[in-house]
């Protein structure tokens, strides 16, 4: 393997981390405030169809983006409707989520678009294309720094360094606002937020649709940015990878954020070595690879390395009367 | 004056809330119908006709309501001890591979008496194991059941799909399954057996399975209501802590049902792979394992109302295959859309419609109804 190789996975790892990056971020919001969000896969399948259509319909990959994340907001008030003030079962009602979109993306997509669920091909025009770093063509020819530069970091489109900037944006949200050491409190312990005179259910509403918006740019990302429309279906899993991730980084930004790029790397491992026969290994399955995130993450669960500590009043339905 | 209160009524809270929320469900479904440009009421028609309407049309949906009684009572047995498997889409996987395996190796030597019994006890264990290992997670290490048995959701699938693409396929064949078995190793078919009576029935792929599943309806009812292991499985979903009390040992209900919970979930092999496909193959457990939570919420955990919810989405299935035929813009992906409208009525905001429910009924008898909270 060559360093333009490497170079080449870590391009696509860093492609494909990005959708990750952004679900994990919206998780961390949701949970840290006392609410499992397991229909990060929902808003992202949602977020996605719902971008694309826009894109398609007006060819303003802005307004697209715009309507994705208000789709997938909308489904977060859902989700808060029936955890904050419905008392539900949170996993229920993210699992609700979750089977509602993968049903109606294809059945509205089919019915919009006859094509079988897809939404038409978009051209460049209406999607957010890669952009050139400043000097990324001059700093090429310098060894080493220069391909890493031109070819991993440069020549991304927009939203995958908006993913950088989300896991900056959540990590001083969280650790450095007021907004977000009251986010953390009322995850641990509702009644002493609530004893201050701060509305519980209030904190919560607006850290799911924060949870809600973070994942409909993750959607867009998916739909008119790294592929040229909806597919369906198109989430395939990374949304629960997302929520992995965020287990995995103990549900904190920094850790959820390299999380994700090994689960990245890895999935651009996993086609890399696609057929290809390994010294002294040989063929690696992909499904093996592809099954590492999880595996990892039920062994990180399982506390035989590290330890992995969820917000304490994740999952319970806050009510004053007790 | 002080106003006359009364309780809620028991056949209120269980029998028409549940009607309620499926009402919401299916008018919101109507509305998705509506919007896309058929006519919801047509649909209806058409669907309970695709169910119903003729024997061959029953007996499918026979078929797909097996499939749901199995991960459906999984769920169910679970939740009574507080907890939450969402992994039987995986169990179900690993279970049909453990009934695959028997079948495989024995389908020429064994007859059908024996063979049977076999694969049945082997997918139990293989479905076991896989829910097992979250079990113990949660019980002895303190993970979240919830999120295991999702990761053990796609570390099956990678699983399956690996043995499935290297390892058992069938020599030569180009789709992802394993050879077909012989006869030794299917459960007859219901028409075949209504054959031995001398009765005709339209053939359809409903097979024996369903009486197995509904064999399992009635052992799960006994075994949590009228057996000791029963009470204390009950007595961990009340209260973890009440039960230690009380010298019930708690980790190891949870192992435990988590064991039962995947081996019922297992079951839906029998109806898939021993009942009709007679091979097995990729995916061949097709989100049913996901309905079964969608079943054991409408049925309110019970097995009486799990048969009843069962046959409900069974309806719902072929219905919703048929009205694909007749109705251009519906897809099979429309069922699935009312099946998320009905977790999310039945399940998420069932307590969203009770004080309505209250509110009316108060109305009517002329005094206000008290509606205990969700507990």
């Amino acid at each position: 393997m060559t360093l333009a190789d490497i170079f080449n996975v870590m391009d696509a790892a860093l492609r494909v981390s990005t959708p990750l990056i952004f679900c994990a971020m919206a998780g961390i919001f949701s949970e840290r405030s006392g609410i499992i969000d397991i229909s990060l896969e929902g808003k992202l399948l949602a977020s996605a169809f719902a971008a694309a259509c826009v894109a398609t319909v007006t060819g303003s990959p802005v307004l697209a983006m715009l309507v994705a994340m208000l789709v997938s907001m909308c489904l977060s008030v859902l989700h808060g409707v029936a955890c904050i003030n419905y008392r539900g079962n949170q996993v229920v009602s993210g699992l609700a989520i979750n089977i509602l979109m993968s049903g109606l993306t294809v059945v509205l997509g089919i019915a919009w678009f006859s094509q079988g669920g897809q939404t038409p091909s978009l051209p460049q025009s209406s999607r957010f294309m890669p952009i050139e770093l400043p000097g990324a063509a001059a700093l090429a020819d310098i060894p080493v720094l220069g391909p890493l530069y031109s070819g991993v970091i440069s020549g991304h489109n927009i939203l995958v360094y908006v993913a950088f900037l989300a896991v900056l944006f959540t990590s001083w949200v969280i650790y450095r606002t007021r907004f977000g050491l009251r986010l953390r409190a009322v995850g641990e312990n509702p009644q002493a937020v609530d004893t201050a005179g701060i509305s519980v259910a209030w904190m919560r509403y607006r850290a799911v649709i924060i949870c809600g918006a973070l994942c409909g740019i993750g959607g867009t990302y998916l739909a008119i940015a790294q592929n040229a429309g909806f597919s369906r279906e198109m989430s395939a899993g990374q949304g629960y990878i997302a929520l992995a991730a965020m287990v995995f980084g103990n549900w904190r930004p920094g850790k959820a954020l390299m999380a994700c790029l090994l689960f990245g790397l890895l999935d651009a491992v996993a086609i890399r070595l696609q057929g290809v026969s390994l010294p002294m290994v040989g063929e690696v399955p992909v499904q093996l690879i592809q099954s590492l995130p999880f595996v990892l993450t039920v062994v990180l669960l399982a506390g035989f390395f590290g330890r992995s500590i969820a917000p304490k009043a994740i999952g319970q339905p806050y009510s004053k009367d007790r | 004056m002080a106003e006359q209160t009364t309780h809620m009524p028991t056949w209120l809270r269980v029998g028409v809330v549940p009607l309620v929320n499926l009402s919401m469900a299916l008018l919101v479904s109507g509305l998705i119908f509506w919007i896309i440009g058929e006519n919801p009421i047509e649909a209806v028609k058409l669907m309970v006709y695709g169910a119903f309407g003729y024997q061959e049309a029953i007996g499918y949906t026979l078929f797909y309501a097996t499939n749901f009684i199995f991960t459906g009572l999984a769920v169910a047995v679970a939740f009574h001890a507080g907890l939450f498997n969402i992994g039987g889409e995986g169990q179900a996987y690993v279970g049909g591979l453990g009934m695959a395996l028997m079948a495989l190796a024995f389908d020429d030597v064994l007859p059908v008496v024996l063979l049977v019994p076999l694969c049945i006890v082997s997918g139990a264990v293989f479905g076991a194991a896989w829910a097992a290992v979250p079990g113990w997670l949660q019980a002895y290490r303190g993970s979240h059941i919830v999120i295991t048995t999702i990761m053990f959701n796609f570390i099956a699938s990678a699983l399956m799909g690996y043995l499935l693409v290297s390892v058992l396929i069938a020599p030569g064949s180009m789709a992802p399954e394993t050879r077909k078995f012989t006869d030794a190793a299917s459960i007859p078919y219901l028409y075949e057996m209504a054959a031995w009576f001398g009765i005709e029935v339209s053939r359809s792929p409903a097979n024996g399975s369903l009486i197995i599943a509904l064999l399992c309806a009635v052992a799960v009812w006994l075994y949590i209501w009228r057996s000791p292991s029963g009470y204390a499985l009950r007595t961990v979903g009340f209260s973890e802590r009440a039960a230690s009390y009380a010298g019930i040992d708690a980790r190891k209900v949870t192992v435990i049902t988590m064991c039962i919970s995947g081996a019922l979930a297992a079951m839906m092999g029998l109806n898939e792979i021993l009942g009709t496909q007679h091979s097995l193959l990729l995916n061949f457990t097709a989100g049913y394992g996901f309905t079964g939570i969608a079943v054991s919420l409408m049925g309110r955990n019970h097995p009486v109302g799990i048969v009843l919810a069962s046959l409900l989405f069974g309806a719902l299935y072929q219905g919703g295959a048929e009205l694909a035929f007749d109705m251009p813009r519906v897809t099979r992906e429309m069922v699935v859309a009312i099946q998320g409208l009905v977790i999310l009525f039945s399940g998420a905001l069932a307590y969203m419609s009770e004080p309505w429910v209250a509110w009316v009924y108060g109305k009517l008898i002329g005094k206000r109804v008290i509606v205990e909270g969700a507990v």
